[in-house]
């Protein structure tokens, strides 16, 4: 895991479906979805590891990823145009 | 917890008390964002509340979920140890 | 400590706070004086920065661009001291409103708005904004029409959030400091939408 953004505003991911241990900032609702990045933020230390007391370097690159919440939820009953937007660590993008 | 059941959103609000806003204030220098020297950081912090009993985390109020956290935290870092936290308590249970 | 008059056991909680800081003071980690500043600091921190920021954006074309494109930056160009806050701010229009929450937990911009509310940290808010936003919305007296879509923001990781609300009708010629009180701290997080006050107010200096 680098430091080096690998993805594009605009580009359609894939959230990784896993569920190890330790602290994640990847929330439950959101592993196993699609959606499209909308920005790059920066890249930040992992906080996995912050949470274990280690400095989470090299930082890894974090986006603001946009999903159509129909798309999320079984039976959403908004409109099919509400989104939600999520930071997504590129190690969880698939 | 985003997506799962709940209630309604209850709005009341009220003043925080002291012993909680203590709580707080000893989470931003622990973390260090108010000056002083950075002893832990707020991902320890969450890893810890993460790691309470579900009944319990219901249970509590947030600065209780918090105190824990931060104590456990403080105990991880070798900062206090269990010893001196139960001789503490004892001390300060035996006031007034 | 303040007097309650009748005895009163401190509960398991807040004997853990005390000894906590009291071992602390002794070991020399954390100062009486550093906690009482800290707990000075966030009692007096209400939305005003957050507000002041908004009314900037209504009347500066170009300090909105600013604000939309580095939010951080906006905020210490006003003079507001936000050490690591990396904020993103979202505008309302007619096509969109915003949102936001911390589903994992509380992240919320302190320095801007003060101590977030319980409801904001509450398991249904957290739960059921995401999910239902609406829904939630229409609990809070706000209903957004169906062809306005609804961004949520989950604030999970590094970045902090401030919604940009629009500015109501019939403040045309509105000082900054007025435009300013009409931005409440619901309307920051995007919960509520800035409103005229109903009387008017009295004159202040």
């Amino acid at each position: 895991m680098g430091s080096v953004p690998i993805f594009s505003v605009g580009d359609r991911v894939r959230v990784r479906k896993a569920a190890p241990l330790g602290h994640i900032r990847t929330p439950y609702y959101i592993r196993g979805h699609e959606g499209v990045v909308e920005r790059y933020c920066g890249a930040f230390p992992n906080p996995e590891e912050l949470a274990q007391q280690r400095d989470g370097l090299p930082a890894q690159p974090l986006y603001r990823v946009r999903f159509r919440q129909k798309d999320v939820w079984p039976g959403y009953r908004g409109s099919a145009a509400d989104v939600i937007e999520i930071e997504i660590f590129q190690h969880w993008i698939e | 917890m985003g997506g799962l059941p709940a209630g309604k959103v209850k709005r009341t609000e009220h003043a925080y008390d002291d012993w909680q806003l203590r709580v707080d204030a000893m989470m931003m220098l622990l973390v260090g964002v108010v000056g002083g020297k950075k002893r832990m950081t707020v991902d320890e912090l969450r890893k810890n509340i993460e790691s309470l009993p579900p009944a319990d985390y219901d249970k509590m109020g947030y600065y209780d979920r918090w105190v824990i956290s931060l104590t456990q935290t403080m105990i991880q870092r070798g900062v206090i140890t269990t010893d001196d936290l139960a001789r503490k308590m004892a001390e300060v249970g035996k006031r007034k | 400590m303040k007097d309650l008059g009748a005895y009163r056991p401190l509960d398991y909680f807040q004997l853990m706070e005390v000894s906590l800081r009291e071992l602390l003071v002794a070991k020399g980690v954390v100062t009486d004086d550093a906690i009482k500043g800290a707990m000075a600091t966030m009692r007096a921190r209400g939305p005003e920065r957050g507000a002041a920021m908004v009314a900037r954006a209504w009347l500066d074309p170009a300090y909105k661009d600013r604000l939309l494109a580095n939010g951080s930056q906006a905020a210490e160009e006003l003079g507001f001291e936000v050490p690591g806050l990396k904020l993103i701010v979202v505008e309302n229009t007619p096509q969109q409103h915003n949102v936001i929450v911390c589903t994992l937990c509380s992240c919320y911009p302190r320095m801007l708005l003060g101590i977030p509310p319980e409801w904001y940290k509450s398991r249904p808010y957290r739960s059921r904004v995401v999910r239902e936003p609406r829904k939630v919305l229409a609990e809070f007296g706000l209903r957004i029409p169906a062809k306005v879509p609804i961004r949520v923001h989950d604030s999970n990781a590094d970045m902090r959030y401030l919604v940009l609300p629009m500015r109501p009708a019939g403040t045309q010629g509105w000082s900054e400091d007025r435009l300013a009180a009409t931005v409440t701290r619901d309307c920051l997080i995007g919960v509520a939408v800035p409103r005229i006050p109903k009387q008017p107010k009295s004159r202040k200096s």
